[in-house]
């Protein structure tokens, strides 16, 4: 009989899903904070994207308010692809994601923890872009900033769903940085059209039930989307 | 083939036993028919040429591959015995499979809340005591030398106690002074009960550390010895004869 | 080239029916011999979208079910055959609306989901290629398969948002309501010649896919 004290620990409690998943998504935030590459590249496309679009501006022709839903959804898609990207890359350097594959933790808590990450990621970018387009764009969004709000995370989650199943897959294979953007755009659209359209909309004073068939579509994505890939996530490791 | 003499003990005493393990990859048969049984306090060095299977095996041992056919258990659970299984056990290679940018200590610590043990902080704590890496477990892992990095890999594999460690080529770009660390540490988890397997090139410390031996090729074992193991030269010339003629 | 008999029956009902339908189907009064794409331009929408896809998709749901090799065969094939009508689909529509809409494109409901279910094809067959092991690429391909199924209503769905916001170029509907008869015969025709083509081109496509698996599989 094996001495008591290599009786495992774990049979004494497994570790619960939403605890898995909590300890993965503060693991990757962690990881994150302690190297900011994503976030710095993140902000300065931010700023680039802000400045760049002023530039190309023609203001006798275009109100500045019809500007600012373009830059924020081109900001916010391509910030989150960065960080996408990223997401299962810091597990391969060391193989990382073999002792993750290797604890009996549940593949879903892997996949949701991930995507908590990214999507806490997403939104801090967001944070500091709405702000930013506001001040810079002479666009003031009191009057409607929760909706918009509501719009632009109903959008996030179901971008970074996807992203998140999708970068899974790309990095296992020899184009990631390619196949990631290439094999996500399609599954973007549906997505931006909509939250883009809803934001446009909210900027121009539109009252909220004029949107409302946006958010629907939004939520109705996130949902399927969200379900649809973790359940499918584990079909993405090796079996 | 030689076979173990352990075929007296009850099942329940049985940490690892496998029959007919097999796992096929297309048509290519990786592992092809191995059959096993370890008890606690085993060690059991794996040689073999690049190819002969034995990472495979592991992987399917360590819960990360189904067997294609054939049956193992580890304490008597089944194999793939999903969450059951991969709680006992714990895996070592030559990649350390630790965060760069993160300490030993969070790394440790995040391994433990990954295999649910209770105490998180105190359990990394004593586990990089033992292994004698108190001393950097605050250091970022980026910024330790080879030989420290698998210490905390190590430690990263043992902190939930499992009744089974599996190490893959564990000694590469090892120096002298870590390899005879890690040994020491293989043979300390040895005598507290521990189940080991080492797939290592390196036959005179796994021959000094193992109490069973075998030899993979094409997916099985040309040979099997249990303690006690013929002695080192013998070995040697034995394994140069199994692995390098050619086919 | 050795033609199985599937092969002749197709090739040959192609060129029929497009013999009748260049010299033997009236001109539509109002949109004259431009009409005529009709023909090239419907069927390969049913054969591209509905049939390859939907085939795609019930294949990727049963190989992770199943694990049977022959499923994912059986996908890669419809997926490429289906983009190739796809393709054609995207190059016929243009030409035709040019003339009779007076733009090569519109965002409408229609065109986007096909443009859309290109890229998923064209995203599927280069993750395909990205992927050396069989088993893997397997399994990628077939999540892809599935989730890009579910994603048919979706985008439908926000471009018919989007649309509704939008004015619609001069519109004079493709697939006008009643047709006189001949010209119902030859599209109908034009449905199951292209049909028999799509059969052929994925048989054969299957086969091929078989015996490279098999060879690369033999000398690895």
């Amino acid at each position: 009989m094996p001495p008591d004290s290599m009786v495992p620990r774990v049979l004494r409690r497994a570790p619960g899903f939403v605890g898995s998943t909590l300890a993965i998504a503060r693991k990757d935030a962690l990881i994150e904070l302690r190297s900011r590459s994503v976030i710095l590249s993140a902000l300065a496309f931010a700023v680039l994207a802000i400045t760049i679009f002023f530039f190309a501006w023609d203001p006798t022709a275009v109100a500045s308010i019809d500007l600012a839903p373009g830059v924020l959804w081109v900001i916010f898609t391509f910030s989150g692809l960065l960080g996408l990207h990223r997401s299962f890359g810091v597990e391969q350097p060391t193989r990382a994601m073999d002792a993750l594959l290797a604890a009996p933790v549940d593949r879903e808590a892997i996949y949701l923890g991930k995507l908590t990450a990214n999507l806490a990621f997403v939104i801090l970018v967001q944070a500091i872009s709405l702000p930013a387009v506001a001040l810079l764009y002479n666009v003031p969004m009191g009057a409607y900033i929760w909706p918009l709000v509501g719009v632009v995370l109903l959008a996030s989650v179901g971008l970074v769903a996807v992203g998140t199943l999708f970068s899974s897959m790309a990095v296992s294979t020899r184009l990631a940085e390619l196949l990631l953007p290439l094999l996500a755009l399609p599954f973007f659209v549906p997505v931006i059209l909509p939250a883009a359209q809803a934001t446009a909309r909210l900027m121009n004073g539109r009252a909220v039930s004029e949107v409302s068939g946006y958010i629907s579509i939004l939520g109705a994505f996130d949902v399927v989307f969200l379900v649809v890939c973790t359940l499918l996530y584990p079909y993405t490791l090796e079996q | 083939m030689p076979q173990g003499s352990f075929t007296s003990h009850a099942m329940t005493e049985q940490s690892l036993h496998a029959t007919e393990l097999t796992r096929t990859f297309g048509t290519r048969r990786a592992v092809n028919g191995v059959s096993l049984t370890l008890v606690a306090g085993d060690c059991l060095a794996l040689f073999g040429p690049n190819g002969a299977g034995k990472t495979t095996l592991l992987r399917m041992l360590g819960g990360l591959l189904r067997p294609t056919s054939g049956s193992a258990a580890i304490e008597g659970i089944p194999l793939p015995g999903g969450a059951e299984v991969r709680a006992r056990v714990g895996l070592v290679s030559h990649q350390t499979m630790l965060y760069d940018v993160l300490t030993a200590r969070e790394n440790v610590e995040f391994s433990a809340r990954m295999y649910g043990v209770e105490n998180v902080r105190d359990a990394a704590d004593d586990v990089l005591t033992r292994l004698g890496a108190a001393s950097f477990a605050d250091v970022r892992v980026r910024a330790l030398s080879r030989g420290m990095q698998q210490r905390v890999s190590v430690a990263r594999a043992i902190v939930h106690n499992p009744s089974v460690l599996l190490a893959d080529e564990p000694f590469t770009g090892l120096d002298s002074a870590g390899a005879s660390a890690l040994t020491g540490m293989l043979a300390g988890l040895r005598d507290s009960g521990a189940t080991i397997i080492i797939v290592t090139h390196n036959l005179e410390e796994a021959l000094a550390l193992c109490t069973a031996a075998a030899i993979m090729r094409e997916g099985r074992f040309v040979r099997l010895d249990h303690a006690p193991i013929p002695a080192r030269e013998e070995y040697t010339a034995l394994y140069r004869e199994l692995s390098v003629d050619a086919a | 080239m050795k033609f199985s008999k599937l092969g002749v029956v197709a090739v040959l009902a192609v060129v029929c029916v497009y013999i009748r339908a260049i010299f033997f189907t009236p001109f539509d009064a109002l949109q004259g011999p431009a009409q005529k794409i009709l023909y090239v331009h419907a069927p390969s929408a049913w054969v591209g979208l509905y049939l390859a896809f939907g085939l795609v998709f019930i294949t990727s749901v049963l190989y992770l079910w199943l694990k049977d090799p022959k499923l994912d065969r059986v996908a890669s094939s419809s997926a490429e055959v289906g983009f190739v009508f796809t393709s054609v689909v995207l190059m016929t529509g243009p030409l035709w609306a040019k003339p009779i809409w007076g733009a090569y494109w519109t965002w409408d409901a229609r065109l986007t989901l096909t443009l859309f279910l290109w890229f998923i094809y064209a995203g599927y067959i280069i993750l395909r290629g990205a992927i050396d092991d069989f088993e893997m690429r397997a399994r990628f391909s077939a999540v892809l398969g599935i989730l890009g199924a579910l994603l048919v209503p979706f985008i439908h769905l926000s471009v018919y948002f989007f649309r509704t916001m939008h004015p619609m170029p001069v519109l004079l509907k493709p697939s006008a309501p009643s047709m006189p008869s001949d010209m119902v015969i030859t599209l109908v025709s034009a449905f199951f010649a292209l049909t028999l083509l799509y059969a052929w081109l994925l048989h054969e496509r299957y086969l091929l896919a078989t015996e490279r698996d098999a060879a690369l599989e033999g000398r690895s």
